[in-house]
Parts: structure tokens; sequence; C-alpha cells
């Protein structure tokens, strides 16, 4: 039992790379968007279901897939936030009552995404397995494609965060996150910003499908369960926080393999919500979060 | 010959005479119904509570709850795992007391934060509770799901008024206490209406755990209906969903929205959602972006504004025949 908690750690660490990469673009809707995109489980969805379709059918490449689907979920995001969510936030009145309506259209989207997903492919289960070969880190075994999926995610992490930090695009949508009213007067175009940034977190998303559906079998019904993921880690990291959200994502990870290796698989959302309950009460504003 | 007028001054008369008829209609339904009709005549009833308890809550204070299906399943385990001990009345209140709890316990848990965190919360509290109870079905109990014994499909139906008259009356009285405004004054701005005196974080834990008794009670009368019940058909998340929208779709601004949203829906759900399961949830995305989108007051916001039109239009008419 005890021998296999090193094991069980890094491999969460690896699995945890993926839930800071889902969280990062939740993290960025909800940041400057101001939209608690439920639907995001359904872009991983798409993203998994999607890499899966072009290797059978195609014979792409899993791992440049995103390639082709990135783009794409970009580009659906960028429309649902020009016009959808664009026009919702200038119809109401007062902000909280645009994050509520927000909310409640992006239900309808994960009914409508989900759903047409089911119809199309069904709901039965895509195996999928590439660079599945046993390898061997520290007397440890650990398939391929788990350092290669952490390695990636990583690096896509920190080029984020570079862009957001470093660039002139990034700082402007910091800008935006900060305060629309001022970033637009001194010449941000808000609407692109807030609409690129849509894209780029559903592009985010997509990514993470991609390497899930790389080291498990997917379906067109893990949406959900990966929005609730991204949900816990978001909050856990502090709401808005892109570098809290990846150390809470790898933190989830390590606890999911933890608990489900020495415990009980069932117990691993049970035990995510504890994690969450507990830190509401001690500290509302997340790892990371500012007031 | 003048309606509008008729309409405004004899408004009380027709509201009980509009009750009356109810009354008479659900009480006479079984009578010469089909059973399967008495079933869904009940669930429509169901949603009725489901959605005017989630709006007086939500509706009023904007904080977005996702839970109802969290009460509501409880509501039907308390059924399941008390169906051969007490008698159908006491398990009623019984179920109702432990949803109260329970929702005191979340609300003091996240109320005291920003919206956004008690959305969060709520939302993952059934996924939460869906895989306890599974875990303890699985493993401590070791059985997959329970029989419920079912009762006469017209007790039920009676039994589910009841709670139907008792819901809307005491939330009826609720929106029109002090206690209604004050969650008014929440929904309105917070910061003010702290600022006046009232307790903010003590309203909305208490009316969150009112309204999540309804959904408790509910879920206790409609569990014989179902005959079986497991983790996902009690916490199944669509008890959640199917309430916010018919409370969006009928209108949260008056008591009567939510009761045709939830008429309304729960009719086209139990004809519709058997035959095209999936297409029926696609269709149920649609119209909540729509709803949102075009009818943000709902379908009470119409009236009004229909009213507008035709006052406008029988005014020109009126003046043109003048004119003449």
């Amino acid at each position: 039992m005890v021998e296999r908690i090193p094991q069980l750690i890094i491999s969460g660490i690896f699995l945890g790379g993926v839930y800071g990469l889902l969280a990062m673009g939740l993290s960025l809707q909800y940041g400057v968007c101001r939209v608690l995109n439920i639907t995001h489980g359904e872009f991983v969805m798409l993203g998994a279901v999607l890499t899966y379709m072009f290797h059978i059918g195609f014979g792409v490449n899993p791992l440049l897939a995103p390639v082709i689907i990135g783009p794409l979920l970009f580009v659906i995001a960028f429309a649902l936030q020009a016009t959808l969510f664009r026009y919702l936030k200038a119809k109401a009145p007062a902000q909280p009552i645009f994050e509520g309506n927000a909310l409640l259209a992006a239900f309808g989207m994960l009914y409508i995404i989900s759903y047409i997903a089911r119809i199309t492919w069904s709901g039965r289960s895509f195996p999928s397995a590439y660079l599945s070969e046993k390898i061997t880190i520290l007397g440890m075994d650990f398939t391929l494609n788990q350092p290669i999926i952490f390695a990636i995610t990583l690096a896509l992490g920190i080029a984020v965060y570079l862009f957001l930090s470093r660039s002139r695009m990034g700082r402007a949508i910091r800008a935006t996150a900060e305060d629309p009213g001022t970033a637009g007067l001194m010449g941000v175009n808000t609407n692109m910003i807030l609409a690129f940034t849509f894209g780029l977190g559903a592009l985010l998303a997509g990514i993470a499908g991609t390497l899930i559906s790389i080291r498990t079998s997917v379906s067109t019904t893990i949406g959900f369960n990966n929005t609730v993921i991204a949900l816990v880690v978001i909050t856990l990291g502090g709401l808005g926080s892109v570098p809290g959200g990846f150390i809470a994502g790898i933190l989830i990870g390590v606890v999911s393999q933890l608990v489900a290796g020495l415990w009980e698989p069932i117990l691993t959302v049970p035990v995510y919500y504890a994690m969450l309950m507990i830190l509401l009460l001690v500290r509302p504003t997340g790892i990371l979060g500012k007031k | 010959m003048d309606i509008t007028r008729f309409i405004s001054t004899n408004r009380k008369l027709l509201l009980v005479g509009f009750l009356l008829l109810i009354l008479i209609f659900v009480a006479t339904f079984p009578l010469y119904a089909r059973q399967s009709q008495v079933r869904v005549l009940t669930v429509i009833l169901m949603y009725v509570v489901l959605t005017v308890s989630w709006a007086m809550f939500s509706g009023t204070t904007g904080y977005m709850s996702l839970a109802p299906a969290a009460f509501f399943g409880l509501g039907i385990y308390t059924m399941a795992l008390l169906q051969d001990t007490l008698p159908f009345p006491v398990i009623i209140v019984v179920g109702s007391l432990i949803c109260f709890v329970f929702a005191l316990l979340v609300g003091l848990v996240t109320l005291r934060l920003r919206g956004i965190y008690f959305t969060i919360f709520t939302f993952g509290l059934v996924i939460f509770l869906t895989e306890l109870v599974q875990y303890l079905e699985t493993r401590i109990w070791n059985r997959h799901g329970w029989d419920v014994t079912p009762i006469g499909n017209a007790t039920i139906l009676y039994t589910m008024f009841i709670v139907v008259v008792v819901t809307v009356l005491a939330i009826y009285f609720i929106r029109r206490s002090r206690y209604g405004l004050a969650l008014l004054s929440i929904g309105g701005n917070e910061e003010a209406a702290e600022h006046m005196g009232i307790n903010t974080t003590m309203t909305k834990v208490l009316y969150f755990a009112i309204s999540s008794m309804f959904m408790g009670a509910v879920g206790v009368v409609i569990a014989p209906n179902l005959i079986y019940v497991n983790a996902n058909i009690a916490f199944s998340l669509i008890w959640s969903f199917m309430p916010i929208l018919m409370a969006i779709f009928g209108g949260m601004s008056q008591l009567s929205g939510p009761i045709i949203g939830a008429v309304i829906f729960g009719y086209l759900e139990k004809t519709l959602r058997a035959q095209l399961f999936s297409y029926f949830m696609l269709g149920f995305g649609i119209i909540m972006v729509a709803v949102i989108v075009f009818l943000p007051t709902g379908i009470i916001g119409l009236v009004p504004m229909l009213r507008g039109k035709l006052g406008g239009l029988m005014a020109r008419l009126q003046k043109g025949e003048q004119g003449e």
C-alpha cells in the first residue's frame, strides 16, 4: 500500500496538468468575460471525440489534431461571445444580472452542444491508447503518454501565462478584465478582446480534450464531469487566477489519484467537494485569488 | 361589454372562481381520466412545486441555486428508506425537515460568499450526493437501488395537490411579508439591503432552507410513482434544470409566472420526452437560450406588453371611428 504512494503522487501530477489546462480556460472565461461557462466541459468533449474521429477517419496523429480542432473550437466560442454573450451584456442593467443570464444561457448551450454530439456520434465509448508503451521512471512504471501529456500542459500553461503577462494583447486582456470601461477608453477594442479570450478558453479546453483522449477512452458524455472538475479547480485556485488554477489542478490530480488508488474510485468527487467546502470556509478567495 | 373593465372590477371573484375550477378539476380528474393521465398531472404538479420554490429563492435574490435535484433526491431517498416504518404523511414531514436542515448547513457554508461561489457549490452538490449514495449502496449496503411500494395513483395526485396548495400559499404570504421584501431587496442591491438593517445572511439562509423544504416534500410524494429508485434517478440533474427553465420561461416577476411555465413545460416534457429523448433535450437547450435572449421577463412579461399594444390599437380604432 505505502510503496504505491510515490507512484500515485507522480501520476497524479501528470494527470493534474490536464486539469490545470482545463481550469485555465474556464478561469480566463470567467475572469475576463464574466461568463461562468459551464459549457466548458462540452468543448473538452468535442476536442476529445474529434481527436478520435480524425485519428480513425483520416489518420491524423492525435498530437497534431489540435492544429485543426483548436481553431474550430476557437471560432465557435469566439462567435458565441461576439453574439450571444455580448448581446446579453448589452441588455443587462447590472453586472450580477448579466452573470446570472449568461450562466443560464451557457446551460442552454451545454444541452445544445452535448445533445448534437450525442445524436451525431451516439453515447458509445471510443477507446484510445496512443503512445501507451510502458516506461520506467525511477523504478516506477508509467505509460509513455503520461509524461508527454504533462510536458505539453506545462509548456502551454507557461506559454499562456507569459502571453497574458508580457504581450501587448495579454495586457489588453488583463486591462479588460480589470475595468472594461476604462480599457475601452484607452483604445482597447473590448468586444474583440472578450471574444478572443472566450475563444482562447475554448481552444485550451479542446487541447485538454485531445490530451484526455490520448490517455483514456472517451465518449460524448464526458463533458459534464470535466465541467465539474474545472469548476472545483478554479474555485480552489481562486476565480480568475491562471497560475492558481494550474496549481490547484495539480493538487486535485494528486488527490484524485491517491483517493482512487488507496481508497475508493467512486469517492473522488465527494473528496473534491470536502476540500472545496473546507477551503470556502477557511479562505473563500482560493489559493492564489485576490479579494 | 367592456371585457377589460369587467376583469379589473371583479378580479377577486374571478380568481376565486378560477381556483375553485382547478380544485374541482383536480379532485374529479381520477374519476374519468386514464391512469397514465393521472400520473402526468401528478408530475406537472410536482414541477409546479419545484419551480415555484426555486423561483421564490433564486428568482428574487439572484443567487442561482442549481441544487433542486439534491433536495428532491433526498426526499425520494427518505421515502425509500422509511416507507415500511412510518406512515406516508409523517414521512413527508420528516423528508421536508431533513431537507430544511441540510439546506441550512449548505446555506451557512456558502451563502456568506459571493453569488458565484454559491452557484458553483450547489452545482456540484448534486453530483456529490449522487456519488456518495452510490458508494454507500455498492460498498456498504451491497445493493443497487430500492423498490418503493406503489400507492394508488389518485392518492398520490391528491397528496401532491395538497403539497402544491401549501407551497403556493406559503410562498404567496412570504412574498407579501416583510421577509419577501427583504429577499427582493437583496436581489436588487445586497449592500444597500444590509445598510438598511436587514440581516442578509440570516434571511438568505432561512429562505433557501424553506424553499428546499418544499422540494424535499415533493420528492417524498413522487417516490411511490417511480416504483424503483437509485442514486442516478433520484439525484438526476434534470430535476435541477427543468425548474429553472420553467421559471425563466414563465417569468419570475409574479407568482403565477413559474406556475404557468411549469404547467406548459411539464406537459410537454411528459408527452415528448419519452419518445424523442435526445431531440427533446436539444430542443430544451435551444428554448432555454431563446427565452433568455428574447423573453427575459418570460410569458408573464408578454401580458403587459400585449396589453399595451392592444390598448394602443383599440384607442386608435376608436379615434378613427370618432373622426369619421
